[in-house]
């Protein structure tokens, strides 16, 4: 087909992508952005009060946005390094010559076919196990939530990253690591100058994920400790909600925390899209 | 070739914006139709079958959508959004009136209304009546008779019978001696586990909590108050000490504790009291507690005058109309709310299956539900004690009960300082009363 009939078509190819793009993504969007100016109790029926809701929540003694955003700040720097390094660490010894490794690479994958509400549960029942032996549980203090948090997402990502390393690894050329080899090179010197740089484009991805999912995390924050005690394990998302549907007359403010929050995953993710891919080698 | 991959492709994206644009469309019903969310799952599968059976005898639609436990405000708030928004909902009492009023259809005029027995159970403002109660529940310490018994039969046991029981002071040797001879008689603790997971929590920050604002607003003979005091804090601290210590597991066990582990505590007779109301009959029935053997003693505090305290009576299950329904979905679901009390389908439903005892007159003595707890709540009545209200409808907002709920559970696992119960309960009250008003 020709550049000018494809032109001339391109409107009703892009049609229903558009149109389900914009219902299911702009529409709700904007909806929520304006909502956020809004009181309402319900969706449809809002009253547009101005950015009241984007101030009210720094003040009140009951709200903890503040301390939720350490926690998920907190939690998001752990995990992202901990994920990326095991799951790294793991990729690297699959990809060497030992036997079963399809088998290793199926286990470690099959956590993050479980949903993370149902992972929250399994994990607060074994961990709860583990505290009863000293009388506590996990909802005795936000520290053993943190770790708890820790544990439930470091064991239901590796897998996944993991296999993105695995892809990214064994796509390096071997003639790369066998020229490194005949120039005499370590084997930490291949993983430092040849394999780190080659799998950046993994790396990338992986970070990316990775924050993402740790910052917006909220099934299994809500299964596990469900911001328990005194909401002191109460991530960013699981905050918004609550603060949404568990408070009367604060609809808006919930709204409002969301658009705030869109606006620093969105920050965030760009800073570390730009940061990573800056280090990016061409083969 | 050409030609048909272009019709092909042209038809392909005409199907997917057909599919997205596909909106079912609805007959319309000139009859008007119910749509009814429940609050109450364990009565989902009898409201479901009751208005089955009112389609069968009418044909007028009756939808019930019952919301999963916990979740009842986020589902109404969800489907209130919708066309199609309920034209039945429930709300807990006054201060949930206040989100949903401007929803609520006046409901003075209504039938209904002519067979309520007193306005003690209208939501009223002014002269409207914007929901109606259709259960009335009762509290108390729900305790096993046989246990106690046993306990009774004890040499040097502090008590000979369970009517003993009429103070804090009696309440609490009891209960001490129980936890110490606990081996003896063969159970784990006292009192049930004072769960503090969300599914057992609102015993103690909403239920437990009643008596001190009760008294408090006893003593200033109000009915509801922006400021409390808290004068009666420090029965609230004694009440809640004895919850902790006497009971089957360490307190700093309490934050994963859930309802159903002291449900299952008592049920499997480990433990001799248990703070829970009528609607937990059935949880507990067809276990190892016979149905005699379930009695109901008032929450002792340590006020003055106490031994002619009753049980905790009252509602927080209003019915209200969806004012902004059609017309006729208004006058169906009064139709349907008229033929709920007073057909004999509905009360046997409401009586029997459901087990509620209902403020209606039209629930005459065949209709009476059979559960050993209400007629223990009834014995008391007949003793001409007095029952304490349910002043937790006027608490501020469900974030105050929260604040107090954390307060609480840090307090018994030894992590936080009573002082922030006291905090929580008097100051927060003032806050959340503020937050409240700034939000109309």
């Amino acid at each position: 087909m020709s550049n000018r009939t494809m032109k001339r078509y391109a409107p009703i190819f892009l049609l229903p992508t558009m149109v389900a793009f914009t219902i299911g993504f702009i529409a709700p969007f904007i909806l929520g952005v304006y909502l956020s100016f809004c009181e309402f109790t319900t969706v449809t029926d809002a009253k547009f009060v101005g950015i009241k809701n984007y101030i009210r929540f720094w003040t009140d003694p009951s709200d903890v946005f503040l301390h939720s955003l350490w926690f998920t700040a907190l939690f998001t720097i752990v995990t992202v390094l901990l994920i990326n390094v095991i799951g790294f660490a793991v990729a690297l010894a699959l990809t060497k010559k030992i036997r079963g490794t399809n088998l290793f690479r199926t286990v470690f994958f099959m956590p993050n076919l479980i949903g993370g509400l149902v992972l929250g549960y399994i994990w607060q029942l074994l961990l709860n196990g583990i505290l009863y032996n000293f009388q506590r549980n996990l909802k005795f203090s936000e520290v053993y939530g943190f770790i708890g948090l820790v544990i439930l997402m470091c064991w239901q990502q590796i897998g996944y990253m993991m296999i993105i390393y695995i892809s990214g690894i064994q796509n390096i050329p071997g003639e790369l690591i066998e020229a490194a080899k005949i120039d005499g090179a370590t084997p930490k010197q291949i993983l430092k100058n040849v394999t780190i740089p080659m799998v950046m484009p993994s790396i990338t991805i992986c970070t990316f994920l990775t924050l993402t999912n740790s910052f917006k995390l909220f099934d299994q924050n809500l299964a596990l400790t469900d911001g328990d005690p005194s909401k002191m394990s109460e991530m960013l998302a699981l905050n918004i909600y609550n603060t949404f549907y568990g408070r009367n007359g604060w609809e808006g403010v919930g709204q409002a925390k969301a658009v705030i929050f869109f606006l620093m995953v969105a920050a965030i993710a760009l800073i570390q899209n730009y940061l990573t891919r800056s280090k990016e080698v061409q083969q | 070739m050409r030609k048909f991959q272009k019709y092909f492709a042209a038809a392909m994206s005409a199907a997917m914006v057909a599919g997205l644009a596909a909106v079912p469309a609805q007959a319309e019903e000139a009859k008007g139709s119910v749509y009814y969310l429940n609050f109450k799952p364990e009565q989902g599968e009898d409201w479901e079958a009751l208005a089955k059976l009112y389609t069968e005898q009418t044909g007028v639609e009756v939808n019930v959508l019952t919301a999963a436990s916990g979740t009842y405000e986020s589902t109404l708030k969800s489907e209130m959004a919708k066309d199609e928004a309920p034209t039945l909902f429930q709300v807990n009492g006054p201060v949930g009136l206040a989100t949903w009023k401007d929803y609520c259809y006046d409901l003075k005029d209504s039938e209904l209304y002519t067979h309520l027995k007193s306005d003690d159970f209208a939501l009223k403002d002014g002269d409207s009546v914007y929901g109606i109660a259709y259960v009335i529940e009762t509290y108390g310490i729900i305790y096993n008779k046989a246990l106690l018994a046993d306990y009774c039969a004890l040499d040097g046991a502090v008590i000979a019978d369970a009517s003993e029981i009429t103070s804090f002071d009696t309440l609490k040797a009891v209960a001490d001696d129980i936890q110490a001879r606990k081996d003896e008689l063969g159970v784990d603790g006292a009192f049930a586990s004072a769960g503090m997971d969300s599914s057992s929590d609102w015993r103690f920050k909403t239920h437990l909590a009643n008596l001190p604002i009760y008294y408090e607003y006893q003593a200033d003979g109000i009915g509801s108050t922006d400021a409390i005091k808290g004068t009666y804090l420090d029965n609230y601290k004694a009440i809640w000490d004895l919850y902790i210590t006497d009971a089957t597991c360490e307190p700093t066990m309490l934050a994963g504790m859930t309802g159903e582990d002291a449900a299952a505590e008592f049920a499997l007779g480990t433990a001799v009291f248990y703070q829970n109301g009528t609607w937990a009959y059935g949880d507990i029935t067809g276990n190892e507690v016979a149905d005699e053997d379930l009695g109901m003693l008032p929450i002792f505090i340590g006020v003055e005058g106490e031994e002619n305290q009753g049980l905790c009576t009252g509602s927080e299950n209003y019915w209200c109309v969806n004012g902004k329904a059609s017309e006729e979905d208004i006058q169906a679901t009064l139709d349907f709310l008229n033929w709920v009390v007073t057909s004999d389908e509905g009360r046997n439903s409401l009586a029997k299956d459901m087990g509620f005892a209902t403020p209606f007159d039209t629930f005459t003595e065949e209709y009476v539900a059979a559960n050993p707890l209400l007629d223990a709540a009834n014995e008391y009545i007949d003793a001409g004690k007095t029952s304490v209200a349910w002043c937790f409808t006027t608490m501020p907002s469900e974030n105050w009960k929260n604040g107090v709920g954390s307060a609480l559970l840090e307090y018994a696992q030894g992590t936080g300082e009573w002082d922030a119960v006291v905090t929580a309960f008097v100051d927060g009250w003032a806050t959340e009363v503020a937050a409240t008003a700034t939000a109309e």
